[in-house]
C-alpha cells in the first residue's frame, strides 16, 4: 500500500526522523494559512499524488506552465501556487499520459540545500535482509543510477538478529563523504528511519533527496513510504491512510472483493487461478497475436460468488472483446468454478465470447456442468488450444 | 531416491485440525504417503482423522518420529510455526501458507542459518515424489513416476509442466514448488543441485517468473555445474512467466514485480539460453520442448 508524502512525513516524524515543518492543505485558503504558520521566507508547495517526478511534470490544464512542486517567497504566492495545483491533473513520467488529479498540496518550509543525497530501505531478496542503500546521487531516479553508475550506490545489509547499529550508519556516512557532526546527524537519521521501517512493516522507504543543509544538518526533503500488504493486519490504523482515489476503480473493486487484479490495456479478459499461470496465460495470448486486458488470479479458494465478482470486474472494462478462463484445479475445484461461470454468464448476461479451459481436480464434473448449461461457451482442451480459440474469437468479432 | 521426499518420509502437519490441514492430510494419505500426526496448540491429546494431535512440534516429533512438517497455519502465525519446527530440528519444513509478512520471513531466514532444517516455501504448492509421497496442495492424479525433475516458483504453472511431461510419457522424479515470495527457503540452485545429484532425475524443467535474480544465478550455476564437460549434462527446459507484465506492477506473487533492468522475462530467458537451457517459447510447449531436448 502506498501513501502520500505528507502522510509519510507525519509518520516518520513520530519516529524521530529529521524533517522540515510543513502542513497539508486541501484548498488555496488552507495553503495560505499553512504558510502563515511557517517561519519563511521561502516556502515549497508540493502536489500530493502517488507518483514521482512531480517537479518535472506539468499540469494538463497548463501544459507549458510550471511543475507540481514550486518554490515561492510569500504566503500570497503559496496561495496562488496551491490554486494552480488543486483540482488540476498532474502528468509526470510515472503517471502516464492520463495524469493524476491533485486534491491536496503539502506546504513546507524552505531549506538551504548544500548537497542532495539518496537514502533507501528495502528488503533485498538476494540476501533476504533489510538493506540500507545510500548514494551521493540524490534527486535522481535511483534506478537510473543503479543502471549507469552502480558504484555510486552504497549498501549495508542488516542482520535481523542484532538489528541496525551505529556502525552501519557511520559506514554509509563516511562513504557519502560526510564529516564531523554531519556523521552524527546522519547516524541519528538512519537509526530513526530503520526503526520506522521495522515497526510499521514497510515495503520501501525512500528519502530522495536527503539533504545536507547549509548549517550541516541532515534532513529529509522528500519521503516515499509503502507498506507490506501482507502485514497490514497488524497495523489497522494505517488503513485510514489508504487513498482509494489513487487506484484504478476496477483494481479497487477487486481489492475490496479479495481478488488479485491488475488492469492492462489489451482486449482479452483473463480469469486464471494462480499468479504464475495467470502471467503465463497473458504471455500465450500475446504469442498468438492478441493482448491481455488484465491479470486476474482468482486464487485457490475460488467460490461461485468470487467467480461472479471476477467476471463483473473483467466485463466492466469496455475494451474486453472476449474472455479466457484458464483453471488448473489444485485446491480450486473445476466443478465449483464451472458453476460460478454458468451463474456469472447468466447474471451478467455476458455478451462477449467466452473460452473456458478446465484441468485438474474434478475436471470431468466441471466440463459436464458447462456442457449441460446450454450456454454458448467455447471449451478448450489445453492452454494452446484455449489461446488459439480466444484469439480467433476476437479476430472474428 | 528422488529428492527431498520419498516412501520413507514421515509427514506431520502444523495447523492439522484446520480445514486446509485436514483436507490436504487426507489427500496425502489417500495418495499413499506416510502421514503420522500433527500439531494444533490447545488440542494436544486428541485424535484427528485417525492420527494423534500434539500441542507442540517437539512432542509430535518425539512421539511419531516425523521427519517432515507441512504448515497450513494462517499468515499471522505462520512464521511462528516455521520457527517452532526449526527449533524442534525437523529436517524438512514445507510451508504452504500464502501472505506471510516479509519481515517475518527475514527473521525465519536468519533462524535457518546453521539450523538442522531445510525450508521449502512459503507460498508454494509443496513437494511430491510421484507414487511415493505427496506433501502439499497439488492434485496427485496428474503426476506419474518418471524421470523429469521439476522446480518452479509458481503453483499452477507447475501443474502445467507436470501434465505436459505426463502426457509426453516421461513422468516426474520429484516436483518442488519453491514459492513466489521474495524471501523464502530453498531457491532454484539448491534444488537444481539435488536434481543433478539424483540418478532418477534424467532431465529438469525449471519455471521462473519476473522479478529478482535467482533464475539468472541458477542459469549461471547450470552452465558450470551441469553443462560443462565432465558434468552431468542433464537436459534442462526453462520457462519464465510474465513476458507481458508491465514494469513496476506486482503480478499476484509478492516476488513478481519488475523493479528495474535485469529481472525481466526477456533478460532471464536470454541468460538461460546462453547457459544451454532449452527455453520454451510458450507455457504450452514445456513437454514438447523436453521431448525435443531429449531427442537431440
Amino acid at each position: 500500500m502506498n501513501i502520500h508524502e505528507y502522510q509519510a512525513k507525519e509518520l516518520l516524524r513520530r519516529y524521530g526522523v529529521a524533517l522540515l515543518e510543513g502542513h497539508v492543505a486541501w484548498n488555496a485558503e488552507e495553503a495560505a494559512a499553512a504558510a502563515a504558520k511557517l517561519p519563511g521566507p521561502v516556502y515549497v508547495v508540493k502536489s500530493q499524488i502517488h507518483a514521482g517526478g512531480r517537479g518535472a511534470g506539468h499540469f494538463k490544464e497548463d501544459p507549458s506552465g510550471k511543475g507540481g512542486v514550486r518554490v515561492v517567497k510569500s504566503a500570497a504566492d503559496v496561495k496562488a501556487a496551491a490554486d494552480a495545483m488543486i483540482g488540476k491533473v498532474l502528468v509526470t513520467k510515472q503517471t502516464g499520459p492520463a495524469g493524476k488529479l491533485v486534491s491536496r498540496v503539502y506546504v513546507e518550509d524552505g531549506c538551504d540545500i548544500a548537497r542532495e543525497l539518496y537514502l533507501g530501505l528495502l528488503v533485498d531478496r538476494a540476501t533476504s535482509r533489510l538493506t540500507i542503500m545510500a548514494s551521493t546521487e540524490g534527486g535522481m531516479e535511483i534506478e537510473e543510477v543503479a543502471e549507469k553508475r552502480p558504484e555510486k550506490i552504497l549498501k549495508v545489509a542488516i542482520d535481523p538478529a542484532s538489528g541496525v547499529s551505529g556502525f552501519h550508519a557511520r559506514k554509509l556516512a563516511l562513504g557519502l563523504g560526510l564529516t564531523g557532526k554531519q556523521v552524527l546527524s546522519f547516524t541519528k537519521f538512519v537509526l530513526a528511519l530503520y526503526g520506522a521501517f521495522v515497526e510499521l512493516d514497510c515495503a520501501i522507504v525512500e528519502i530522495n533527496p536527503l539533504v545536507e543543509t547549509g548549517a550541516g544538518e541532515i534532513v529529509a526533503l522528500d519521503a516515499k513510504v509503502s507498506f507490506d500488504d501482507n502485514a497490514l493486519f497488524r497495523h489497522k490504523d494505517l488503513e485510514a491512510l489508504r487513498d482509494d482515489s489513487e487506484m484504478d476503480p476496477k483494481e479497487l473493486d477487486a481489492v475490496n472483493n479479495d481478488l488479485n487484479y491488475v488492469a492492462l490495456d489489451g482486449e482479452i479478459g483473463c480469469m486464471v487461478n494462480g499468479a504464475g499461470l495467470a502471467m503465463a496465460t497473458m504471455d500465450i495470448i500475446k504469442l498468438y497475436g492478441s493482448s491481455p486486458a488484465n491479470f486476474l488470479d482468482v486464487g485457490g479458494t475460488a467460490t461461485a460468488a468470487r467467480v461472479t465478482e471476477a467476471f463483473r470486474i473483467i466485463t466492466s472494462d469496455a475494451n474486453v472483446k472476449a474472455i479466457l478462463v484458464n483453471i488448473f484445479g489444485g485446491i480450486a475445484k473445476c466443478d465449483m468454478i464451472a458453476t460460478g461461470i454458468v451463474e456469472a454468464t447468466k447474471t451478467l448476461s455476458l455478451r462477449v465470447p467466452l473460452v473456458v479451459r478446465l484441468e485438474g481436480t474434478n475436471v470431468d464434473l466441471g466440463k459436464k456442468i458447462l456442457a449441460d448449461s446450454g450456454l454458448a461457451i467455447i471449451t478448450a482442451d489445453n492452454l494452446a488450444d484455449a489461446a488459439k480459440k480466444v484469439v480467433a474469437a476476437v479476430k472474428g468479432a | 531416491m528422488a529428492v527431498l521426499v520419498d516412501a520413507n518420509t514421515r509427514v506431520m502437519t502444523q495447523g492439522f485440525t484446520g480445514s486446509q490441514g485436514t483436507f490436504h492430510a487426507e489427500q496425502g494419505i489417500a495418495y499413499g504417503s506416510a502421514y503420522v500426526g500433527g500439531v494444533t496448540p490447545g488440542k494436544g491429546g486428541t485424535i484427528h482423522i485417525g492420527l494423534p494431535v500434539f500441542d507442540t512440534v517437539a512432542e509430535c516429533v518425539a512421539a511419531t518420529r516425523a521427519n517432515a512438517s507441512v504448515i497450513y497455519v494462517p499468515p499471522p502465525f505462520a512464521a511462528d510455526a516455521i520457527l517452532e519446527a526449526i527449533d524442534a530440528e525437523v529436517p524438512l519444513i514445507i510451508c504452504i501458507t500464502e501472505g506471510i509478512p516479509v519481515l517475518d520471513m527475514v527473521k525465519v531466514k536468519r533462524a535457518l542459518d546453521g539450523s538442522k532444517s531445510r525450508l521449502v516455501g512459503p507460498n508454494c504448492p509443496g513437494v511430491i515424489t510421484p507414487g511415493a509421497c505427496k506433501i502439499g496442495i497439488m492434485p496427485g492424479h496428474i503426476h506419474k513416476p518418471g524421470s523429469v525433475g521439476i522446480v518452479s516458483r509458481s503453483g499452477t504453472l507447475t501443474y502445467e509442466a507436470v501434465a505436459q511431461t505426463t502426457a509426453a510419457g516421461l513422468g516426474q522424479s520429484s516436483c518442488v514448488g519453491i514459492g513466489g515470495d521474495p524471501v523464502k527457503g530453498m531457491d532454484f540452485i539448491e534444488v537444481l543441485e539435488m536434481f543433478l545429484a539424483d540418478p532418477e532425475t534424467k532431465s529438469i524443467v525449471m519455471i521462473g517468473e519476473i522479478g529478482g535474480q535467482s533464475e539468472i544465478l541458477a542459469a549461471e550455476y547450470l552452465k558450470w555445474e551441469n553443462f560443462a564437460p565432465g558434468k552431468p549434462n542433464k537436459p534442462v527446459v526453462g520457462f519464465i512467466a510474465g513476458a507481458t507484465a508491465p514494469p513496476g506492477r506486482r503480478m499476484g506473487h509478492a516476488g513478481a514485480v519488475i523493479s528495474g533492468g535485469a529481472d525481466t522475462a526477456e533478460a532471464k530467458m536470454t541468460a538461460m539460453k546462453a547457459a544451454g537451457i532449452h527455453v520454451a517459447d510458450s507455457p504450452s510447449a514445456l513437454g514438447s520442448t523436453m521431448v525435443k531436448a531429449l531427442g537431440g
